[in-house]
C-alpha cells in the first residue's frame, strides 16, 4: 500500500496538515480494533495490523523528513539503512562548526537569545535543502534528492540537539 | 541497549579528543557522515617525513559507539605507516568493541574517516 494513497494524497513533498489529519482520523475509525470486539480471531488479528499500518503511514507522511525519506525509498534510495559514509567535506565542515557552535553556546552571555539565532540559522539550512530535494524529485533526479534527504537527517539531527538545549535552559 | 564495557570505556573516557590546524602540512583531516543517524566524525592524523603516525585526534558528534569507535582507531593508527592505517577495517573495530548489528556503522564510519584522512595526506603532500 502506497502512504499516498492511503490517504488520497499526490505524491509530492507538500503536504497539506490538516487534511492529512482529518483523512487519517476517518481511515483510523473504520479500522479501530475495538470495532472488531466480536469478530472472529482472524478479524482482530487483520484490524490490528491495519490499524498499525495506517499509523505508521500517517507518522511517515506527518514529519517533513520522513515524508521526504519515504518518497526517495519509493525509488529504490533506502536512506534510513544507508551504510555508506558521506564525505562531502564542505558540508561535513559546517555541520562540525555548527555543533561545536551549539556546544558553546550554553556559556554566552545570553544563550536563549544565541539559541534564537541559531535557530533561524538551521531554519535557512532546512529550507535550502528542502528546496533542492523538491527540485531534484521532480526532475526525478532520485539520487541527488537522496543525497538532499542525507542532508537534512544531519540539519534535523543538530535541531533536535538544540530543542534539547532549549529545554535544559528553561529548566533552571 | 547494552553497551559492552569496552563502548563505555572510550565513551566516558574518550582518548585523543581534540584538534589539530588542518592547515599544517603534516596535518591529514578526514571528515565524514553517517546519513542514517546524522554522525558526524572528524580524524586528524599527524604524519611524519617517513610516513609513520606519529599522533591522531579526534572530535565525533554522535552515540557511544560511534565515539568509542573513534577514540579506538586513534589509538591503534599510532605509529603505524599509512598502509598499515589504510589496512584497518571496520570488523577489526565492532569486533574489538563487540558492536552489535545496528551499531556496525559506526565502525565502517571510523575505518572511513581512517581513509579520508589518508586521501586528505596524499592530496596534500602531490601538491
Amino acid at each position: 500500500m502506497r502512504y499516498f494513497d492511503l490517504f488520497d494524497l499526490p505524491v509530492q513533498f507538500d503536504v497539506d496538515l490538516l487534511t492529512l489529519q482529518d483523512r487519517f482520523r476517518s481511515i483510523q475509525k473504520q479500522v479501530h480494533p475495538d470495532k472488531f470486539a466480536n469478530g472472529s480471531d482472524q478479524q482482530k488479528l487483520l484490524a490490528v495490523q491495519q490499524a498499525s499500518e495506517v499509523n505508521d503511514a500517517y507518522e511517515t507522511l506527518k514529519s517533513p523528513l520522513n515524508r521526504a525519506e519515504y518518497m526517495v525509498a519509493e525509488h529504490g534510495h533506502d536512506v534510513k539503512h544507508e551504510q555508506e559514509t558521506i564525505k562531502d567535506g564542505a558540508f561535513l565542515m559546517q555541520q562540525m562548526e555548527l555543533r561545536e557552535e551549539l556546544e558553546d553556546l550554553e556559556s554566552s552571555n545570553d544563550p536563549e537569545q544565541a539559541l534564537d539565532v541559531f535557530y533561524s540559522d538551521i531554519k535557512k539550512l532546512i529550507k535550502l535543502y528542502t528546496d533542492e530535494f523538491n527540485v531534484n524529485f521532480d526532475k526525478q533526479e532520485y539520487k541527488l534528492a537522496a543525497m538532499s534527504v542525507k542532508k537534512l537527517r544531519f540539519i534535523y539531527k543538530l535541531k533536535s540537539e538544540a530543542e534539547a538545549l532549549e529545554d535544559k535552559l528553561l529548566d533552571y | 541497549m547494552a553497551y559492552s564495557e569496552k563502548v563505555i570505556d572510550h565513551y566516558e573516557n574518550p582518548r585523543n579528543v581534540g584538534s589539530f590546524d588542518k592547515n599544517d602540512p603534516s596535518i591529514a583531516t578526514g571528515m565524514v557522515g553517517a546519513p542514517a543517524c546524522g554522525d558526524v566524525m572528524k580524524l586528524q592524523l599527524k604524519i611524519d617525513d617517513k610516513g609513520i603516525i606519529s599522533d591522531a585526534k579526534f572530535k565525533t558528534y554522535g552515540c557511544g559507539s560511534a565515539i568509542a569507535s573513534s577514540s579506538l582507531v586513534t589509538e591503534w593508527v599510532k605509529g603505524k605507516s599509512i598502509e598499515e592505517a589504510q589496512a584497518l577495517s571496520n570488523t577489526e573495530i565492532a569486533e574489538e568493541l563487540a558492536l552489535p548489528p545496528v551499531k556496525i556503522h559506526c565502525s565502517i564510519l571510523a575505518e572511513d574517516a581512517i581513509k579520508a584522512a589518508i586521501e586528505d595526506y596524499k592530496s596534500k603532500s602531490s601538491n
